[in-house]
């Protein structure tokens, strides 16, 4: 794996005086898959959402290929534009059709000529099983095909890193695999990207790196492999955990009471 | 005379004329509001029942309400009808017949719109949780009712104030008409109308925005 | 009813309505133009002009149109401030439209969805470009019912022109009244005109909005 793309120094974040970053600092080096897991709360979303200035940051620093993009600055959607990402709710643009959300962006922003972009966008729609919705508005799609038409409208800004914010949590689970394979598909093609999810299995299937934030620091980083089988950390084992159930069949502790008014 | 005009508002009784001619207004304004209140419960009610014809004969009165300037009907009680049925109504009288038909088709579309907003798993709910009828409209579609309805009734009332001031049309003695006397006394005061007038237009101001906060503050409240 | 006399007067409703229609057309233009500069202000946070677009919106909402007029004829001119009659129309039509059209406008951008801008920064839209092609498309078709609803009350508004001896469609009626006789085809004749100059606007609207509806979106408001 090459150099790396994104760097995250020591960056500090709070909301109303509650720090949701405190103090996180990562990597992802071209063509990496980096997925970040943890409890709800724990600044994962926060996290992306100041990688490309959606939130500013209180302290720490940003680096995209070694350029500091953090802090105020005039220009932000020029970063944004090498920036990629998807968000848990779609959000198309409700009044465009599949195609002009799709080239809204590389025309305007990029000011690419219309009929290149339109003929990427629909080879992109055909790799996704999308090409006949070209024509359809956002609100007659299904979420999950509708979450495929994002993932594309970003990817047709040939972003350098992806950034991807919970997106199968809105999706009802039959949809979720169309989505993430689609994920998976751009992994393997080199895409480099930092993920965030709740779907433990598509994580280790898909990462080359796991971050567990908790409490806005990094806990521990490792290997899926090392995260999902012997995790270091006593909360990272604990979370785990939250996502088997045990059978009822398990143990019988408890006793029953019969005498409950006591 | 060198002070300024504004001056001849504080000699006399020039500006308890110009509030007793506000009041005038204001009074009307409340009448109306009452029986729109009144009347516009029965219409709301009558719009949601089952009667197609009723409900055509509601939305038509709905329609000429919104269509016709207010003036216009104003013209056409109290001008038409003594034509017409030769009943000879006072200014103040067809003010309040106008306004109310007006008030109650607006307050009975509102209240319309406030019950049919509330969702229908609210009732399902709440019969699944054992409550009778009563009690569902009691705790249940009541006050959420209110909660939509109030805050658009009083936008209603600050509208239905604000239009009572077209009595004036209709030869009502009200705030303007108190002002142009006032002003004709103190012709040689040359600036004499322009602080009449500035003092009337606060005036309507100041009662007509207190009812515009507190709109506003439910609305936020109770969003 | 008298048809004859009808026939004979229907070219001076006709300049009437004119005139009602024009100075309405203006004043409409003008507010929409005012309503959207103050909701930009507004919503841009402008230091200064936000508060004086916010004062403003407040004043013209809890004042009668009216009382404005009377101010801005009849008042302003003793402190040297002179306008034609035909100007007084528009400015007063345009102080009152053009705070309820920001707020029509103002609801609008509301409606959309903090995330919708979020989604086009991140396609690497520019400020501008965001509002252009996300933001103000969205915002545009929700006001739509609320701007058009705004276009019939201005329209009804004029009707208090006379006041300012213009001759609109309420000074011709009031003309032909008072020259006598056929006092019940004068206010028919009042009524049928306003009828034909809004039934269209409310047509028009209607149109617009079942267009917009079909059209897209959806996305939060039905389901």
């Amino acid at each position: 794996m090459g150099e790396a793309i994104l760097r995250v120094r020591d960056i500090h974040k709070s909301f109303d005086g509650t720090g949701v970053l405190r103090g996180v600092s990562m990597e992802i080096r071209e063509g990496e898959v980096v997925v970040i897991v943890g409890p709800s709360g724990c600044g994962k979303s926060t996290l992306l959402r100041c990688i490309n200035g959606l939130e500013t940051i209180d302290r720490g620093e940003i680096f995209l290929r070694g350029e500091k993009i953090s802090g105020r600055r005039k220009d932000l959607h020029l970063v944004r534009q090498r920036i990629g990402m998807v968000f848990q709710s779609y959000d198309l643009f409700p009044h465009m059709k599949v195609m002009d959300n799709l080239l809204l962006g590389p025309t305007k922003a990029l000011g690419r000529p219309r009929a290149e972009v339109e003929k990427e966008a629909l080879e992109m729609l055909e790799r996704v099983g999308l090409r006949e919705k070209a024509c359809a508005l956002p609100r007659t799609l299904s979420g999950g095909q509708k979450q495929r038409v994002a993932l594309v409208r970003a990817m047709l800004m040939r972003p350098e890193i992806l950034l991807l914010d919970e997106i199968t949590a809105a999706l009802d689970p039959e949809m979720v695999s169309e989505v993430l394979n689609v994920v998976i598909d751009l992994a393997r093609g080199g895409m480099t990207m930092a993920i965030v999810t709740h779907e433990m299995r598509f994580a280790e299937a898909v990462a080359d790196r796991v971050l567990f934030l908790e409490e806005g620091v990094v806990l521990e980083e490792g290997t899926p492999e090392e995260f999902f089988h012997a995790p270091k950390t006593e909360r990272a084992r604990h979370f785990l955990q939250s996502f088997t159930y045990a059978s009822k069949r398990d143990k019988v502790e408890i006793q029953p009471k019969n005498n409950a008014g006591d | 005379m060198q002070d300024l005009g504004i001056g001849i508002l504080f000699k006399g009784v020039n500006f308890q004329r110009l509030l007793g001619g506000l009041w005038v207004t204001l009074r009307l304004a409340l009448i109306t509001i009452g029986l729109s209140c009144l009347f516009g419960l029965l219409f709301g009610m009558l719009m949601l029942s089952g009667k197609r014809i009723v409900k055509a004969f509601c939305r038509l009165w709905l329609e000429i309400v919104r269509f016709m300037p207010q003036l216009v009907l104003l013209y056409l009680v109290y001008f038409g009808f003594a034509r017409l049925f030769g009943w000879d109504l006072d200014g103040e009288t067809s003010a309040v017949i106008v306004f109310t038909f007006w008030g109650t088709a607006e307050m009975g579309d509102l209240i319309r719109g406030a019950l049919t907003s509330i969702p229908r798993h609210q009732t399902e709910s709440a019969a699944a949780l054992g409550l009778n009828k009563a009690r569902i409209y009691l705790h249940i579609l009541i006050p959420q009712t209110l909660r939509r309805l109030l805050p658009q009734a009083i936008n209603l009332s600050t509208r239905i104030i604000k239009t009572t001031a077209l009595v004036k049309m209709i030869n009502v003695t009200e705030v303007l008409k108190v002002g142009q006397q006032i002003i004709g006394q103190f012709y040689r005061q040359p600036d004499a109308a322009f602080w009449v007038y500035f003092v009337i237009f606060l005036l309507y101001f100041l009662v007509c925005w207190p009812f515009s906060l507190l709109a506003r503050h439910l609305e936020k409240r109770w969003a | 009813m008298d048809g004859a006399f009808i026939l004979a007067h229907v070219p001076d409703y006709l300049s009437g309505a004119w005139v009602t229609l024009r100075f309405g057309l203006y004043g409409v233009a003008c507010s929409l133009a005012l309503g959207l500069l103050c909701c930009l202000v507004r919503s841009f946070r402008v230091p200064v002009l936000r508060q004086i677009a916010g004062g403003y919106i407040e004043l013209a909402r809890n004042t009668p149109l009216l009382v404005q007029l009377f101010f801005l004829y009849a008042g302003l001119p003793r402190v040297g401030i002179k306008f034609s009659a035909e100007a007084c129309a528009v400015i007063g039509l345009t102080f009152l439209g053009g705070a309820y059209m920001a707020e029509a406008f103002r609801s609008g951008l509301e409606s959309v969805d903090k995330s919708q801008t979020e989604a086009g920064a991140c396609i690497g839209l520019t400020r501008a470009q965001n509002i252009r092609y996300v933001v103000f498309p969205q915002a545009l078709a929700t006001a739509v019912p609320a701007l058009f609803a705004n276009v019939i009350f201005l329209i009804k508004e004029t009707s208090v022109f006379s006041v300012l001896a213009m001759m609109d469609l309420m000074n011709v009626a009031d003309t032909l009244r008072t020259s006598g006789g056929h006092t019940v085809e004068v206010l028919f004749m009042l009524a049928a005109a306003y009828l034909m100059i809004l039934l269209p606007v409310s047509l028009l609207a209607t149109l617009a909005e079942r267009r917009l509806r079909y059209a897209g979106f959806g996305d939060r408001h039905s389901v």
